[in-house]
């Protein structure tokens, strides 16, 4: 299973930067929102995956008696994850705003920082 | 003591607020402060010459051994006095001299930083502290020869000032850390017993360099010397302050500091005797050929310091002696030189010694005290400066080694030397008073009060050493290691070989002075070997610096994002992908994994299937639901593999992130094709290959041992400590909580930035609808 | 917006069971899965989903201030429930502090619980101002 997840992780980043390197300010948005999911991915997959141990102490026990999961990266993904919820929202009114402002959707001509150019 | 070097700071504080009362009559009453520590460090006299030692410390950051350590010794009380003293005059006599400025309380705000800094330099015990110290007075230096920041050479000149000594100051900050290395201690104090094993540490030759290299460019020795003659753009009081009396003296200060740990070594003295001694006649010479009072007193202070240097590298008791009175002497009569030369310059506007003569008419204290100096600076009795030569004299006679050299080397210094003295102090005041001159007003008593004291002073000091020898000289010659209990100043040393050549220099020097009159010709015959001088390889090496910089962020930066992108891209997958081939062997244990199940495949299957469609489709709503199914695949993983915490909120993100998209997809750019084929099939070939390195990667990760040490933490007192049993909600609100409140806090600015960003653009339209109206 | 009559009638009656289902997951995270960060997150779904149906108007009129005051009233009540051992017992900034006694319902009261209800404030507002401004404007 460990080489599906590695496999989900590689598209998922490969796809990223693919939609990163396109012109198009749309697809620059999805792309980061890929990357940010294949990131997310990869933090869990690196602090180890276990089968149906989640990190909460059962019924009336103390402390942990059998294996369970890491929550340390569960706890980084859980902020990650409403981060970039935040981040792809301001992104999305900035490319919008950009649109409205400079009138094109074509990254390379947005490289000057003149209004008139 | 601490207060006593912060005054200044705080000062400086306080000027931003009540600056503008600084700028009237109340400017004299700056003068206050360094007239108060003046007074506060004089009261040490008695302590320190019995031999005491004063230390404070104060914690800063103990974990690194770095505390704010000082020390008042011999060394560092000489030092204070003289900042705080000429300090006191220069505040005074700035009151006049920059009488109305726009910018006073400013200058006096940088102006009191300084001293602040200057205290803090010479006190300091620990390097850390010492290098802090030593950097601010590089900083406020800065400020203070850029004062008149309109001027365009005042500019480049404060820059290269800044360039020079910020460059030492890093060498010295190495040469700490190298030192703490070796002996364990940032203090100096406990570095003195250890001289013996930093001696004979393997890296002593580089701390001796890194320390060399910090005092040779603040003391401004060759070829570093070019950044201070720029620096003499200053106000005069700078000049007089900075680049004279004080700054510039810090250099020597750390050698002289240094010497009992690091010196006795050969490398080191005979380094010292090398630089200074180059510098010193090198610069004495170059005072013939300058034409500009401040060009002639910068040229004969980079000397004075060569001096310095020198002196401290004959290492003997003589020489430290010498050094010590010759501090004193030169801080007295420089400093007189540079205010007489302010005061000409404020009056007739004119620094050009050709044209200047016969002022003894108008401005009578004046000339009195620029004739007293420069009789000191030319070292006639019966002036300290006569006792200081004697000194240096009989220093270098006593050499061991090279005695002749030396002694040639030091006499036509001082030739020289006196003959820059005569120029400055004594022609502008004696012969004719030219036409252009004769109206020329007597400045106001508090301009020429301050150089008037000092050149008395220095009489005074001569006449009677002995009010100096046992309070101020005796402990910094004991500070520098060496014995000093049969130290008495006279000024009649017997008719002997020094005398004689006493006699030689002021015969030699004075005729000298009868015979070149210092003239643009002369000026001009040095200009024509400009370009291999230090300062133009120094400007040429900037220029180059700048245009290979300048070629490398428009090759690099071209505000491509895209290219960005791939470059980065392309050296992570080369070089990470060197590594990985070059030293890891693909073995993955099929045993240690988990088994494949049916709904693993199945939400593999799911997400490639979306990235496919997201990436490929040409319907932006479509890619938009893709990206949800994406998130949904991710989701069902967290699930699979205990992270319920994990799977709600990516749920519950992934829906909110469609609806946004949603809502806002058809106000957003169509989807553009704007790359061809080929750049499709690249860009393709190179996030495939890192696609691919990233899961490689983290295959290989899977592969070693992991440390669950906090993991394990965690959970094992979620319940114990912090009464929660969901250990992951337990992290976020109590073990990490702090993490989380800024998390928070980031969320809540990336709402007000989109609140923010989505009003503006209702006034941007109003801004149009308003341009639309104009035309 | 054209929506269906069952959309608007459900969503009527749905608000207030997310609504409470969203503080059941708020209050039950310290124990079992949950949380202020999707308890929070549910929330905002179900007044946008309220909003969906009935128009933005109607829950604006419903909410009765703008959402973007819920951010500041939760980051103070985050950050106060930091500062009460501080200011109170003289502990460091954070330190947990408990109830003694297991209250109905709840369990342990802590500090914690008052520091996850700002974070749930804080990511109401969070979502509803981002996704009513954006709405608005589109």
């Amino acid at each position: 299973m460990e080489i599906l997840i590695a496999i989900m992780i590689g598209f998922l980043y490969a796809s990223g930067i693919y939609m990163m390197l396109r012109r198009s300010l749309v697809k620059l948005i999805i792309g980061i929102i890929l990357l940010g999911n294949g990131a997310n991915l990869l933090i869990f997959f690196l602090g180890r995956i276990t089968k149906g141990a989640p990190p909460i102490i059962p019924g009336d026990a103390k402390v942990f008696t059998e294996a369970f999961a890491d929550p340390v990266p569960q706890a980084l993904i859980l902020t990650a994850i409403v981060i970039s919820f935040g981040l792809q929202s301001f992104a999305i009114v900035l490319v919008k705003r950009a649109h409205t402002v400079v009138r094109t959707d074509d990254l390379d001509e947005m490289n000057a920082t003149d209004e008139d150019s | 003591m601490l207060t006593a070097i912060l005054t200044g700071f705080l000062f400086s504080i306080f000027l931003v607020f009540a600056g503008r009362f600084f700028k009237g009559k109340l400017s004299l009453l700056a003068s206050l402060i360094p007239l108060g520590l003046f007074i506060y460090f004089f009261q040490f006299i008695g302590p320190v010459s019995n031999g005491e030692v004063i230390m404070r410390s104060y914690q800063w950051i103990p974990s690194f051994g770095v505390d704010l350590g000082f020390k008042l010794d011999g060394l560092s009380l000489l030092f204070s006095l003289l900042i705080s003293g000429i300090g006191f005059l220069v505040f005074f006599y700035t009151s006049s001299y920059l009488k109305g400025h726009q910018y006073l309380d400013r200058f006096y705000g940088y102006l009191a930083s300084f001293m602040g800094a200057m205290l803090g330099l010479v006190l300091s015990d620990n390097m850390i502290t010492l290098f802090v110290f030593w950097e601010l007075t590089s900083i406020t230096s800065f400020f203070l020869i850029g004062f008149n920041n309109t001027s365009g050479a005042s500019r480049r000149s404060a820059l290269t000032a800044l360039g020079i000594t910020g460059i030492g100051g890093l060498l010295l900050l190495a040469g700490a850390l190298l030192l703490n290395n070796i002996s364990g201690t940032y203090s100096i104090s406990e570095m003195l017993s250890m001289s013996e094993a930093i001696g004979d540490h393997e890296h002593y030759l580089t701390v001796v360099l890194l320390i060399f290299g910090a005092a040779f460019t603040k003391s401004a020795q060759f070829p570093f010397h070019f950044w201070l003659p720029g620096a003499m753009k200053a106000p005069t009081p700078v000049s007089t302050y900075l680049h004279s009396a004080t700054m510039v003296k810090a250099g020597v200060y750390l050698l002289m500091r240094f010497t009992p740990v690091l010196g006795g070594d050969n490398i080191w003295n005979t380094s010292l005797l090398v630089v200074g001694g180059i510098t010193m006649l090198y610069s004495a010479v170059h005072t013939i050929f300058r034409t500009d009072l401040k060009g002639i007193l910068a040229y004969s202070t980079i000397s004075a310091l060569g001096i310095l240097v020198f002196l401290t590298g004959l290492g003997t008791r003589e020489a430290f002696l010498a050094a010590a009175v010759f501090i004193i002497v030169h801080a007295l009569y420089k400093a007189t030189l540079f205010l007489v030369t302010g005061i000409i310059d404020h009056q007739t506007h004119t620094r050009d010694v050709t044209r200047l003569a016969g002022l003894n008419k108008v401005m009578l204290p004046v000339g009195i005290a620029g004739i007293l100096a420069a009789i000191s600076s030319a070292g006639i009795p019966p002036t300290i400066g006569f006792v200081g030569k004697e000194l240096t004299y009989e220093a270098s006679f006593h050499s061991e080694t090279l005695m002749i050299l030396l002694m040639v080397a030091i006499v036509l210094t001082k030739i020289f030397l006196l003959y820059a003295g005569f120029v400055a102090g004594i022609k502008p005041f004696i012969g004719k008073l030219p036409e252009e001159h004769a109206q020329v007003k007597s400045p106001d008593f508090v301009l020429w009060t301050p150089p008037l004291l000092l050149a008395i002073l220095g009489l005074v000091f001569g006449v009677a050493p002995f009010i100096i020898d046992t309070p101020i000289i005796k402990p910094v010659v004991e500070a520098m290691g060496a014995d000093a209990s049969e130290i008495h100043l006279a000024l009649w040393h017997g008719f002997n070989t020094v005398f004689i050549l006493s006699l030689i220099t002021i015969g030699i020097g004075t005729a000298l002075y009868f015979i070149i009159k210092p003239s643009e010709k002369l000026e001009a015959a040095a200009g024509r070997f400009e370009f291999i001088s230090p300062e133009s390889l120094y400007e040429r090496f900037n220029r180059i610096f700048i245009d290979v910089s300048n070629f490398w962020t428009d090759f690099f930066q071209n505000g491509y994002l895209r290219n960005y992108i791939s470059i980065i891209i392309l050296f992570l997958v080369v070089l990470v992908g060197y590594i990985l081939i070059g030293s890891t062997n693909f073995v993955i244990d099929y045993h240690s994994l988990s088994r494949i199940t049916v709904y693993e495949i199945t939400a593999t299957l799911i997400l490639i299937a979306g990235i496919f469609y997201t990436v490929f489709t040409q319907s932006r709503l479509a890619a938009v639901v893709a990206m949800g199914v994406v998130g949904l695949a991710i989701c069902l993983i967290f699930v699979f593999y205990s992270a319920p915490d994990l799977a709600m909120t990516q749920f519950s993100i992934d829906t909110l992130t469609v609806i946004l998209f949603v809502l806002v997809l058809y106000k957003l750019p169509k989807y553009l094709k704007l790359s061809d084929y080929k750049t499709r099939l690249r860009d393709g070939i190179l996030s495939a290959v890192f696609g691919l390195l990233v899961a490689t990667l983290a295959l290989q990760v899977i592969a070693e041992p992991v440390n669950k040490e906090i993991g394990e933490y965690y959970a094992q007192n979620a319940y114990l400590e912090a009464h929660g049993k969901n250990v992951v909600n337990v992290i976020l609100v109590d073990f990490r909580g702090v993490d989380t409140l800024i998390e928070i806090s980031v969320l809540s600015i990336a709402a007000v930035g989109v609140f923010g960003l989505m009003k503006l653009r209702l006034k941007m339209a109003d801004r149009k609808r308003y341009q639309d109206s104009q035309k | 917006m054209r929506t269906t009559i069952i959309l608007k009638t459900a969503s009527n009656y749905l608000l207030p069971v997310l609504l409470l289902f969203s503080v059941f997951i708020l209050l039950r995270g310290h124990y079992l899965p949950g949380g202020g960060f999707v308890g929070g997150l549910v929330a905002a779904i179900a007044f946008i989903l309220h909003s969906f149906a009935n128009g933005l108007k109607k829950t604006k009129e419903l909410l009765m201030m703008h959402p973007g005051y819920l951010i500041p009233t939760g980051l103070a009540i985050s950050f106060l429930s930091g500062l009460v051992p501080v200011a109170l017992f003289d502990l460091p900034f954070m330190t947990g502090l408990w109830s003694h006694d297991p209250v109905a319902i709840l369990g342990n009261i802590g500090s914690a619980l008052f520091f996850d209800i700002g974070v749930y404030l804080v990511v109401v507002g969070v979502t509803l101002t981002i996704i009513f401004t954006i709405s608005e404007s589109a």
